[in-house]
């Protein structure tokens, strides 16, 4: 519209704008969509180039320097191990940071810098906290190179801040009028927290705490600086075995040059790891539309 | 607290006080992690910079932790991260300002109900998978068209660009959902179209709370490790301001990725190396803190004024 006339411009000045805002609107949708059909275009190539590697030897088999031997066992379980004891930490922390910030703190300066302090930490890079993991689990308190301890100890401090700030958000949305009424019966500060605000809570927290969780699971940069081994062959047998994770092998083969590694193996091993994702995800999602059908 | 505060401890005080405290020590955790953390990273850092003077580290331009002669120069590492966040920097603060746009103006209910998980889905994806599929679909993609080294910073910007999105989306959509619904019917009234709206009230509205997302987007830029490592290369290149096309197309390392490089090298003993993870560490620590600080600040500034 550039040619038109400043008076020509003037009496169309509805349909030219209308024009603009079209075409405004198709540029918004597309910006919206483009990141979405990427990520698609991107599962779908790995997808198709996991077909035919991924099967049950690749499951239950170690790793193997022949891409046609080699296997994601002692990853799976690793990344499994370490998630369950990464939620046997974060799951008591998490609910009881998030108790004490909104049934016992009032609104002073401590639980301000408290909350700023949280929002901050879940700022901090992850290979940061790699370094914390290094310097403190490994050095200072000696628990071992890489061993699934110091993994889920290291992962579950990064994603503490997510579990609490989730499950803050669950304990707030119990409505007040239950706590009076609690309080009303007789009953103590303590029972009032038990027996009514966490049972309503516990959904909203379950759900934070899984989702939490689907982010450790996937990281890896924690587990470089900790020196997990990136190709561990056996299954790990104690929490003080040396343990690799589905990302580190992952990271660990993209490396290799031969097609068959970059185009197969990896690829099921991605799948893999988005396939746990993806569930674990899902049992989030299941608990919270259960808790929003049974909610009033 | 406007109700009346009906709570007490009632006759077992002491429980409900070891509670109190039980409950408060988790919260202090998270302090006390924060102090780790700057303890740890300042433990080896101040020890790194007894053998290299801390002036050389932040004004050295050749970095070479392991190949002798050894040189700790953080400048090219800086320049390397700086050349990523640019990159990520261009592809989504565009994308999602203007997929917030579209969310919080143009999408019904509906739309909205598929479209806000499916963003989050892109921040969800595990980073190591997205250094992956830049390696191995994003760059031979690209390469038919560009003079690509098979390590390079383009795809992996444009990887970490696509995983940012969602971060800009969302909370610049928090910010335009803010805005009050009179100061757009107020324009609407004086005859204004959507785009107008959008553009010249919504967008100036919410600024601060944009400007807050970009910040906070361009600092997970910053930290972000995987992608960078497996795609951007192990090379560290000073910016050459005669040449930025080459800075895309090449190998570069960033901050993030050296650390890689040394914490998967065998590294068991206590030297400079080692010590310079903790430097680096601390940079990128100081960095990133300082920018979630200013979108913090940023952000509370706008909530006071609609709110």
């Amino acid at each position: 519209m550039a040619a038109d006339t400043s008076e020509a411009a003037d009496s169309e000045f509805g349909r030219v704008s209308r024009t603009k805002d079209t075409a405004f609107r198709l540029l918004a949708l597309a910006a919206t969509l483009v990141g979405i059909v990427s990520l698609a275009a991107l599962l779908a190539n790995v997808s198709v180039d996991a077909v035919g590697w991924l099967d049950w030897d690749f499951l239950t088999s170690p790793p193997h320097p022949d891409p046609y031997e080699a296997g994601f066992l002692p990853a799976l379980v690793g990344s499994i191990a370490i998630m369950l004891l990464i939620a046997l930490i974060t799951f008591p922390l998490g609910v009881g940071a998030a108790i004490y910030l909104e049934e016992y703190a009032g609104d002073g300066y401590l639980t301000k810098f408290i909350e700023l302090n949280i929002a901050n930490l879940a700022g901090v890079p992850s290979v940061v906290y790699g370094l914390l993991g290094l310097g403190l689990f490994v050095t200072l308190l000696d628990l071992g190179y890489g061993t699934i301890f110091v993994a889920a100890f290291t992962v579950a401090l990064l994603i503490l801040p997510i579990v609490i700030i989730s499950a803050q958000e669950a304990i707030r949305s119990v409505p007040d009028s239950q706590r009076q009424a609690s309080y009303g019966m007789g009953a103590t500060k303590w029972q009032t927290i038990r027996n009514v605000v966490l049972p309503r809570a516990m959904p909203g927290i379950m759900t934070g705490t899984i989702l939490a969780l689907g982010r450790a699971i996937g990281e890896t940069a924690p587990l470089i600086m900790i020196a997990a081994p990136t190709t561990v062959f056996g299954v790990p047998n104690s929490f003080l075995s040396k343990v690799s994770a589905m990302p580190l092998q992952i990271y660990n083969w993209s490396s290799y040059p031969e097609t068959e590694f970059q185009y197969g193996v990896v690829a099921a091993g991605v799948v893999t790891l988005l396939v746990v994702l993806l569930s674990i995800n899902s049992v989030a999602i299941l608990i919270r539309n259960r808790y929003q059908q049974d909610g009033s | 607290m406007s109700q009346p505060d009906f709570s007490h401890d009632g006759a077992r005080t002491a429980r409900g006080t070891a509670f109190r405290y039980l409950f408060m020590l988790c919260a202090l955790l998270s302090i006390l992690t924060t102090v780790a953390i700057v303890a740890t990273l300042l433990v080896d850092a101040v020890d790194f910079f007894s053998d290299v003077s801390f002036v050389e580290f932040l004004t050295g331009t050749r970095w070479s932790p392991t190949n002798e002669p050894v040189s700790f120069g953080v400048l090219p590492l800086i320049s390397g991260t700086l050349v990523i966040t640019v990159g990520a920097a261009l592809v989504a603060l565009p994308i999602g300002l203007l997929t917030a746009i579209y969310l919080s103006e143009y999408a019904s209910e509906r739309q909205r109900s598929y479209l806000k998980p499916a963003l989050e889905v892109l921040a969800g994806v595990p980073t190591v998978v997205y250094g992956y599929f830049a390696l191995v679909y994003v760059t031979p993609a690209l390469d038919a068209f560009l003079p690509l080294s098979t390590f390079n910073a383009l795809s992996a910007s444009i990887m970490v660009g696509i995983m940012i999105i969602p971060m800009v989306s969302s909370i610049s959509e928090d910010a335009m959902s803010a805005v009050p619904d009179s100061l757009r019917q107020a324009s609407y009234g004086l005859g204004a179209t959507k785009f107008t709206v959008s553009t010249s009230v919504v967008v100036p509205a919410a600024l601060s709370g944009i400007f807050s997302s970009f910040i906070l987007a361009l600092s997970r830029a910053i930290g972000e490790t995987m992608i960078v490592a497996i795609a951007a290369g192990q090379t560290p290149r000073l910016i050459d301001v005669t040449d930025p096309a080459g800075l895309f197309l090449n190998s570069i390392q960033t901050m993030t990725a050296a650390m890689v490089q040394i914490g998967t090298g065998d590294l068991v003993g206590q030297g400079p190396a080692y010590k310079s993870l903790f430097a680096v560490g601390l940079t990128l620590f100081v960095i990133t803190f300082v920018m979630n600080l200013i979108s913090e600040f940023v952000a509370s500034r706008y909530r006071e004024v609609y709110r």
